[in-house]
């Protein structure tokens, strides 16, 4: 008898333990699926901030559906879209100009000049806001009226405030003033003046739910979907399978296999219907440590530019999908084109051409002397460098094998490696790396200056030192940062003056080459048409469809506002998304395993890859014509029942 | 009084015990190559004059440009006050909440786990030593068991029951898509997701406590008092209750010292199944370089690990009185 009661412990236990599990959060909820966009690809970790002052750590959405900035900016056609403000302009050299629309906040209040004040006058006070160094060159901001707000600047910094103007997120007054320590608020209950508001969230997703009151109605139209679930998905794999299961709606992961998805599957949407699928979103970079010998060489540089294939990288890594760049690491977007010196790329530019690389280290004395294949100094010494990209970045991982197997055939010695994002980080920001990939802040925007003055950051500390961000190789060049020291007080319409300051730049860095531009990286876009229609593309390009937290700007909202849900026939609603993601853990140890063979020999490595996505593929539709939901409850259940009874018959019998 | 002088030596240990770990753990991530705070910042696409500003202000309110004995003792005297911190990773949450919505799930998979599998186990032991045929089935069965690590068989189940044959989910604690709640659907769900971590932890275990026992009892069995009992001609039944009593013993102490490691496995299979445990915290906690969130979790576990530990040990010395004389060099 005592057994018999000892055994029905751990029983209770569990149950109780589960009970716990359970209180946290009690709220049952199903979306209707035609009111209901499902999306992925911007929510990496279980989101708990909101806080539109900390966009580093809030949720994606946060800024751009809650809080709103005063322009949206739409790369493709350099087009700024007034968004909160109304109008603005430079009234005389150094006074920006804003006239506002009637906005409100979502608790009523309407959105006044007083709020646009408050909110650049709150970096004043908290210096640990992201834009707080506005008020190095900002003087004063001036009320004109309740809609009108005047900036007075002691320096204006054209290209930094435009940049401003679409990156900064209006917070209401009201609110804020209030809250002592803004960085440290988690705004788990945000009022902003979006067109969606915050709904739930827990560890897997973020729920948004439109705000009828919206006050750009009228001037915008009311956006497709009544909720927007932002999935936190494990892996880009599992992302792939939800998508073509018709769980996922958007997505703006990296996935795999894109061109045999597009082929297969009628539904999935991409912005192009061919290569490359998408839109360019920034460059990558190959930056070279120019403080360390022989990297500090010129021409030393220019043979592994010249060395480097990077149309082998595109095929085989990337099937296609991203373009090769052009010399100076110009995108394909307007505002940086117009100032792309095509005639001096093409002059002074470089392509691949082993044989241009060995006459160059020839030229410069490295030979091998010791016959292994790999040059020496020309003081005989060996040379051996690294090349470093993070652990689990694959498309990265496998691009720096190639770039390693190609500057090999030049005859230098580099390893790929791959430490963790935390000691690669380290490396690139102290300087202690000698060859690396990043990509961090050459994104699309409206003028060249963003890259530059990432790339050339002048305030760089020496190696060793943290650095914050950019200029990683320690490249300085007093000319270019004069050069950009005028660009940036230049007014952006003064196109001529740019011009030439912008040409002089890409002279000297064709000339030293202190890094070197490899392809553009793209806004990662597959939709699938199964529910929601309205996606833009190449024929329809009203905005970029990007999700990524903070570049929503770029035309996601725009995509909410185009969205319509499929009318269905038939009215059968299976409302309950339930997802058992199954073919994930396959695929994702046969690539590793498949990158693990790679080092020796990378073109099978390619191979191998898109057939198990095939595979993954194939086992999908399989899966589509088979629901197997109901069985697997139940199989669950008569396991853990039998793990109970199993149990109490043990004890029973003793 | 005995009892009381051996829970007080015994606290000193451990107290001694939870110092060193601690600071251990304190000091360890810090010598760890990385920054960060260069970490939080490089998620954000930001001016490098943003990014300068951020990082000194960050690096500050972290308290990270202190001198490290001065960062050592804030953290003793913030521990002391119940303040594990603000995450990095998970900023700004306060790493006290993060770890309670966490330890739950631990507490899900390890308690059932330890608890079924010494059950079970022993009960399987016990069933081997009297039976031949069985035994001979059943122990390379429990070896294979026992000598498998926490992660393998983690990644065995999830290979034959998440590839091979699909019937549970590979990651996670429920379902994308659904949320918590006290709904038939949602704790399905659950269960379906919590079954293969739990069982990896409970295979692993049982083999140990199944070999332990059946080794046990056949030693009692060979012992006087069996063999006197079974002169005078006690049935099979009653020596076998005798064995299997003293053969406790010994099981009572493995059950110490089992849950520290199955706190262990459990931090290796919740990285396996994404299970959104201590386990799987603290790995994001260090990809991330976030040192507070892996002090919190790593102290929780210390404690849960301590803990555990010294209420088998006055159970223990309740159980068997031999154990606190010699501790406390009564004689008896």
């Amino acid at each position: 008898m005592q057994a018999r009661f000892k055994s029905i412990v751990p029983l209770l236990l569990s149950i109780l333990v589960l009970q716990v599990v359970l209180s946290i959060n009690a709220s049952a909820q199903e979306l209707p699926r035609n009111e209901t966009i499902y999306v992925g690809g911007g929510l990496w970790a279980p989101s708990s901030n909101f806080n539109p002052l900390t966009p580093w750590a809030a949720a994606t959405g946060s800024v751009g559906l809650i809080y709103e900035p005063l322009f949206l900016y739409i790369p493709i056609k350099d087009e700024f879209v007034p968004w909160l403000a109304e109008e603005g302009k430079w009234v005389s050299d150094n006074v920006y100009e804003v006239k506002l629309r009637e906005a409100k906040w979502h608790d009523g209040t309407p959105l006044t000049a007083e709020d646009v004040k408050f909110t650049f006058e709150y970096a004043k006070i908290h210096q640990g806001i992201y834009y707080s160094s506005i008020w190095n060159w900002l003087d004063r901001i001036e009320v004109v009226d309740e809609r009108t707000v005047r900036f007075v600047f002691s320096e204006p910094h054209y290209p930094e405030w435009t940049y401003y103007l679409y990156t900064l997120y209006i917070i209401p007054k009201h609110i804020w003033e209030k809250i002592e320590n803004p960085l440290e608020e988690a705004n788990t209950n945000p009022i902003g003046s979006g067109m969606y508001k915050l709904k739930s969230y827990d560890q897997n997703q973020v729920v948004y739910e439109r705000n009828d009151e919206w006050w750009g109605k009228d001037a915008f139209g009311t956006p497709g979907p009544k909720y927007i679930v932002y999935l936190r998905v494990a892996s880009n794999n599992v992302a792939l399978a939800m998508l073509v299961r018709g769980e996922l709606d958007w997505s703006n992961f990296f996935l795999p296999g894109v061109p045999q998805l597009v082929k297969q599957y009628e539904f999935i949407h991409t912005w192009y219907k061919d290569r490359p699928y998408h839109l360019p979103a920034n460059v990558a970079f190959l930056f070279i440590n120019n403080q360390k010998y022989p990297l500090n060489l010129t021409e030393f540089r220019r043979a592994m530019a010249y060395a480097i294939n990077v149309d082998e990288i595109i095929e085989r890594v990337f099937e296609g999908t991203v373009l090769k760049s052009n010399s100076v690491g110009f995108l394909p977007i307007p505002s940086w084109q117009r100032f792309y010196a095509k005639d001096l790329d093409e002059e002074m530019g470089f392509k691949y051409d082993p044989d241009k690389a060995n006459e160059i280290l020839d030229k410069l004395g490295f030979k091998d002397i010791d016959g292994d294949g790999y040059r020496e100094t020309p003081s005989g010494e060996r040379l051996r460098l690294t090349i470093i990209v993070p652990f689990g970045w694959t498309d990265w991982m496998e691009s720096i094998r190639i770039i390693a197997e190609n500057l090999g055939q030049v005859g230098i010695n580099v390893e790929p490696k791959f430490p963790d994002f935390s000691k690669y980080f380290d490396d690139l920001t102290k300087g202690y790396f000698d060859l690396a990939i990043n990509n961090f802040n050459s994104f699309v925007s409206p003028t060249p200056w963003t890259m530059y003055n990432w790339l050339f950051y002048e305030d760089t500390p020496p190696i060793g030192e943290n650095s914050w961000n950019g200029n990683f190789g320690r490249y300085f060049n007093d000319e270019i940062t004069q050069l950009l020291g005028e660009v940036l007080v230049t007014p952006m319409d003064d196109e001529a003056t740019l011009r030439e300051l912008y040409r002089k730049i890409q002279e000297i860095f064709l000339r030293d080459l202190p890094y070197i531009p490899l392809w553009y990286n793209g806004f990662w876009f597959q939709a699938s048409t199964l529910h929601w229609t309205g996606w833009p593309s190449e024929d329809n390009p009203y905005g970029v469809p990007v999700t990524w937290p903070g570049n929503w700007q770029l035309g996601g909202v725009l995509t909410l506002l185009n969205l319509k849900p499929v009318v269905r026939e038939e009215t059968k609603t299976t409302t309950s998304p339930v997802v058992t993601t199954v073919t994930k853990t396959q695929e994702v140890t046969e690539t590793v395993t498949v990158t693990e063979k790679g080092q020796v020999v990378t073109k099978e490595v390619v191979k191998t890859q898109t057939t198990v996505i095939t595979k993954t593929v194939e086992q999908t539709v399989e899966q589509m014509t088979t629901p197997t939901g109901g069985n697997n409850t139940l199989i669950a259940v008569a396991v853990v029942i039998i793990v109970v009874l199993a149990a109490l018959a043990l004890l029973r019998r003793r | 009084m005995g009892l009381i002088r051996y829970i007080g030596k015994k606290a000193v240990i451990y107290l001694a015990t939870f110092f060193v770990a601690v600071t251990l753990n304190w000091a360890i991530p810090r010598f760890m190559p990385g920054n960060p705070i260069g970490i939080l910042l490089s998620r954000f696409a930001t001016l490098p004059e943003s990014a300068e500003v951020m990082y000194s202000y960050f690096t500050q309110a972290f308290g990270l440009d202190k001198p490290l004995y001065e960062q050592y003792i804030n953290f003793w005297r913030a521990l002391l006050n119940g303040d594990l911190g603000v995450s990095i990773y998970l900023y700004p949450q306060k790493v006290r909440d993060i770890v309670l919505e966490a330890l739950p799930y631990d507490i899900v998979l390890i308690v059932p786990a330890v608890i079924v599998s010494w059950i079970v186990g022993n009960w399987l032991g016990a069933l081997a030593s009297t039976n031949r045929r069985l035994d001979n089935i059943l122990m390379p069965i429990f070896y294979f068991l026992t000598a498998s690590p926490y992660f393998w068989m983690a990644i065995v189940l999830a290979w034959v029951f998440t590839v091979t044959i699909p019937i549970f989910p590979p990651s996670g604690a429920y379902s994308p898509g659904i949320s918590p709640s006290l709904s038939l659907s949602f704790i399905v769900d659950f269960l379906k997701h919590w079954i293969l971590p739990f069982l990896s932890l409970l295979l692993v275990m049982l083999g140990g406590w199944a070999i332990g026992m059946r080794n046990m009892i056949i030693y009692e069995l060979e012992s006087n008092y069996s063999r006197y009992m079974e002169a005078l001609g006690a049935p099979n039944r009653l020596i076998l209750r005798y064995a299997f009593r003293n053969a406790m013993l010994p099981q009572i102490t493995g059950l110490a010292l089992q849950i520290g490691l199955a706190v262990a496995g459990a931090i290796t299979t919740e990285i396996v199944f994404s299970y959104p445990g201590l386990g799987y915290l603290m790995l994001q906690a260090i990809q991330n370089q976030d040192y507070f969130l892996m002090q919190g979790a790593f102290l929780v576990i210390v404690i849960m690990v301590l803990i555990s530990n010294f209420v088998i040990d006055i159970v223990y010395a309740i159980v068997d009185p031999r154990v606190r004389y010699t501790y406390t060099g009564e004689t008896g």
